[in-house]
């Protein structure tokens, strides 16, 4: 999926995590601060990028500040922040897009 | 009057000290009013200058302080600043706890005032600092009984004692608060002050406020006290304490106190005459709500509540279901103007309520304790000092003493705070050791220790939720994952002990 404008989803409240998206200059970038980067740092990346490449974003700039977010809710923000930056719909009925 | 000769007393030798003879000369008696002799004849100094020099006190000698003003402080700063400008080097500051307000020292560690640290723990800045390698010498961390009981044991020799006092009279009779006016500043017991005050080799009182003679019934009594300062100011009455430790709102707590006390109703320790303690933390004091309202429902009344007193306590108190009040420590307004009205709310020194080695000593007549954990382990370990990034950021407190002494010790610890888990495989530091912890309260379930069979028998007949310990730490883990291990160098920055003073885990420097 190709990114066309900034996505936002999230807030800064404590156990969320505020993800913000625009096109990449080829790759995957993210750049992380998280109250729990020292325990869980490299899990979010991870979490992250399972997560675009999920939904086949592969060229992205991700901008990710985690209140200690759980990794249910790091997808559910990613997968928001692709649909917003894509421009698609998402379909909340399924797993889909 | 008969002239005496020494030689002829029999066996004079044997009579201690009888080797002088009466002189009437030597006797001039003061007939000065009262009035006039505590202005021209007491022991105020004019200055903590002076104090220091009066005190002989040296370089490498130990100095002690009390934590009764918490972050309101201004007695730590003030003395070391004062000490560091006479040019003091290599100190060992022994405080019973420190905490944020007390940042400044780290400059005085920079600058060799302080060479080292003993206290029940550490906040803010300064923990940070320490953490990350600030001090050569190991910071020491006794629980509030250890350090009474190393007090007593003469284990932590204390040189001068400098101890804060919202009231004192010319003499030392010193109190934690003023009974004659409203104003002032207002901390209740001085329970740990009194164990440093009686053992210390000298005892220095600063108060802002002197008052007449005499200052009864006293926290420090002057037959302790070598001289007195007068300050403008010695705290912060708002980082001392508030009004009332309200009740929290938050409904995980809540949920946690409601399961806490569920557990004490099922434990067979409540009785008449039963005895408990409520720790600090949210869910720990909300615990108090639930008792009372059983108590009055079941027409049961305690014999004692002890420790760390809050208003909640008082109310129960002055409700008639608490007999009598053992307070070490008051956290709030409330409490402190009872500890000053009600004649069973009693200040009790920090040796009185947990010293290791007295068998009468309160903590051991404990029925139930409520505690609260930063971090819970499948042995049932506590980790109440560093946090989950391995930085030190609280205090052992009398958690281990209560622990140790109470029948039947509850830790409430939610089992993940944000994404941090709290019942874990291994906590970063042992405090409390699993042996002497019987139930944890999670907002997931309870565990009991597999020692305490016929207490688990009783939760479980008594149908709360209960779990391994192991299955807890399993749920925990499913919610948020496993977080990667901190980082450590082999620097050790702090040395915990037990209350006998054994060293149970040590503290590392931090990797940035």
């Amino acid at each position: 999926m190709e990114l066309k404008k900034v996505g936002v989803s999230g807030t800064l409240e404590s156990s969320d995590v505020m993800i913000t998206l625009e096109p990449g200059n080829g790759g995957i970038e993210i750049e992380l601060s998280s109250t729990v980067e020292k325990q869980f740092g490299n899990a979010i990346r991870r979490e992250i990028l399972a997560t675009l490449e999920s939904m086949g974003v592969n060229n992205a700039r991700v901008t990710a500040v985690d209140k200690g977010a759980l990794d249910c809710v790091i997808r559910a923000r990613v997968k928001t922040a692709v649909c917003r930056a894509a421009e698609v719909e998402y379909n909340w009925g399924g797993d889909g897009q | 009057m008969r002239k005496i000769d020494l030689e002829s007393i029999p066996y004079r030798e044997e009579l201690h000290e009888i080797n002088k003879v009466f002189n009437v000369k030597k006797v001039t008696k003061n007939t000065r009013t009262l009035a006039e002799r505590e202005i021209h004849h007491n022991k105020i100094v004019g200055s903590l200058e002076e104090a220091e020099q009066r005190a002989g006190l040296k370089n490498g000698m130990t100095i002690s302080f009390h934590h009764h003003f918490r972050n309101g402080d201004y007695v730590v700063n003030m003395v070391v600043d004062k000490l560091a400008e006479m040019g003091y080097r290599d100190l060992v500051l022994a405080a019973s706890s420190l905490t944020d307000c007390h940042a400044p020292l780290i400059k005085h560690i920079e600058n060799g005032v302080i060479r080292r640290i003993e206290t029940s723990g550490l906040r803010g800045k300064l923990a940070e600092a320490i953490s990350h390698g600030l001090m050569d010498v190991p910071v020491v961390f006794r629980s509030h009984g250890g350090r009474a009981g190393a007090i007593e044991k003469g284990e932590l020799p204390i040189d001068v004692a400098f101890l804060g006092a919202p009231s004192c009279d010319p003499y030392g009779n010193a109190n934690g608060y003023i009974r004659d006016t409203a104003e002032g500043i207002m901390c209740g017991s001085m329970g740990y002050a009194k164990s440093d005050a009686t053992y210390a080799d000298k005892v220095i009182i600063i108060t802002n406020h002197i008052v007449h003679y005499p200052n009864t019934p006293f926290a420090i009594p002057e037959s302790d006290v070598d001289y007195i300062v007068k300050v403008d100011e010695i705290g912060d009455p708002a980082g001392i304490m508030t009004g009332a430790t309200r009740y929290t709102t938050n409904p995980k707590e809540l949920l946690m106190a409601e399961l806490a006390s569920k557990v004490i109703f099922a434990s067979g320790r409540f009785q008449d005459g039963f005895s408990f303690q409520t720790g600090t933390g949210g869910a720990s004091l909300a615990v108090t709500r639930f008792l009372k309202d059983k108590m009055l429902e079941k027409g049961i009344k305690a014999s004692f509540a002890l420790g760390g007193i809050t208003g909640s306590i008082v109310e129960l108190h002055e409700q008639g279901l608490i007999k009598r009040i053992l307070d070490v420590q008051s956290f709030d307004l409330r409490a402190a103007q009872s500890l000053r009205d009600n004649r069973f709310h009693h200040q009790i020194s920090a040796g009185y309520y947990a010293s290791p080695y007295s068998e009468g000593t309160a903590v051991n007549q404990l029925d139930v304790v409520v505690l609260s954990a930063l971090e819970v382990d499948t042995s049932f370990n506590v980790n109440v000092l560093t946090g989950n990034d391995g930085i030190i950021r609280g205090a052992i407190g009398g958690h281990p003493d209560t622990s140790f002494g109470a029948s039947v010790s509850i830790v409430i610890v939610p089992l993940t705070r944000g994404r941090i888990p709290c019942v874990v495989k291994q906590v970063n530091t042992v405090v409390t050791p699993g042996k002497t912890v019987d139930v944890v309260v999670t907002d997931h379930g309870i565990a009991v220790n597999p020692l305490r069979k016929v207490l688990r028998q009783r939760m479980i007949d008594n149908g709360l939720p209960v779990y391994t310990i192991e299955e807890l730490q399993k749920k925990a883990e499913q919610l948020v994952g496993v977080p990667d291990p901190v980082q450590y160098t082999d620097k050790v920055v702090g040395v915990v002990t037990y209350r006998d003073g054994s060293v149970i885990d040590l503290i590392y420097q931090v990797k940035d």
